[in-house]
């Protein structure tokens, strides 16, 4: 397995990405509220595509977002779908979806797509920065 | 620290050309009105406004949910005038509307922007439908939209005025205006309690 990775800081608008295919492991972290979104998630879309081909026999995605716009939700979701197809193709795979302690908004949106999504997510409390 | 009286007397003057400054320097203050904007909204500004109300927004004493919940809203609204006076691919450089308010109660995202009269029944239909909804109606509509919606080039797509409702909790209060043959103006004022 060669896949390249991926690492896009981050920015006021938009959230740091760190895609490693050798490990397994994918972060989104910080802010997603940027105004064009899809343009935003299109990378890391076709960054997943092409890992599905040849994934890692165990993949873990951490989001960890303060904040994240109706724009990035569907993006999300895309994101989220991508990894549903992967588990479906006999990978295991596990989201952890990590919120502050008092943010009971946050981590309904995560029970919103742990509704939808035919996979676990882990509500995890996020650590004091 | 109170000045002392002086025997200088002078004219009251609070109307400047057609402006009545003072005027609106009051209305801006007794409203409790942290930041009012109008004009054209382009990307840098609506920027700047974010980031001047979330900087204002650390110094109050607020819950951080609170001030969370305010922010997303503005950030809802305020995209979402941008994306309407981006409609049809070129910009129609229209002006808007926003006004930031901190009262005793909470906080208030009021916003205002021109409309095609011939989409205000559809509005209206939506927010009626939205303001009619239990938050745990609410919470099924945006899982609905969310998972089967069709969405816009931009992303979105109708799930944004579903969102506000959900963080704001309370009813969105609404009203719209004829301006002209073919223009209306619609205006929201979202409440976000403390």
């Amino acid at each position: 397995m060669n896949m390249e990775s991926i690492k896009v800081e981050g920015t006021p608008k938009t959230p740091e990405i760190a895609l490693d295919g050798n490990a397994g492991t994918l972060l989104i972290s910080g802010r997603s509220i940027p105004e064009n979104s899809v343009e935003f998630y299109a990378k890391v879309l076709s960054w997943l595509d092409a890992y599905s081909e040849t994934p890692c026999p165990k993949t873990i995605l951490d989001v960890k977002l303060e904040y994240f716009n109706t724009s990035s939700s569907k993006c999300l979701l895309d994101v989220f779908k991508r990894l549903e197809g992967l588990k479906k193709g006999g990978a295991d795979v596990h989201i952890r979806w990590f919120y502050e302690e008092d943010d009971e908004d946050m981590l309904e949106a995560g029970e919103d797509y742990d509704s939808i999504i035919d996979l676990d997510f882990e509500m995890c409390v996020m650590e004091e920065q | 620290m109170l000045r002392a009286k002086t025997n200088f007397v002078y004219q009251a003057q609070r109307t400047l050309g057609n402006i009545d400054v003072f005027g609106i320097y009051d209305r801006l203050e007794k409203e409790n009105i942290m930041l009012s904007f109008k004009g054209y909204l382009s990307e840098e500004l609506l920027n700047s406004i974010l980031a001047i109300i979330e900087e204002k927004m650390t110094h109050f004493n607020a819950e951080a949910k609170t001030k969370k919940r305010v922010y997303n809203v503005l950030v809802e609204c305020l995209q979402n005038l941008y994306h309407h006076s981006m409609a049809d691919g070129e910009k129609k450089e229209q002006s808007i509307i926003v006004m930031i308010v901190h009262h005793a109660e909470g906080y208030s995202v009021i916003t205002g922007n021109m409309i095609s009269t011939q989409d205000v029944e559809n509005l209206q239909t939506h927010i009626r439908q939205i303001n009619s909804m239990d938050p745990e109606q609410l919470k099924e509509l945006y899982r609905q939209v969310l998972n089967n919606g069709s969405y816009s080039s931009k992303g979105g797509g109708g799930l944004g005025i579903i969102d506000i409702a959900r963080r704001s909790g309370e009813k969105l209060d609404y009203g719209f205006v004829p301006v002209d043959e073919f223009n209306s103006f619609f205006s929201l004022n979202v409440k976000i309690p403390k």
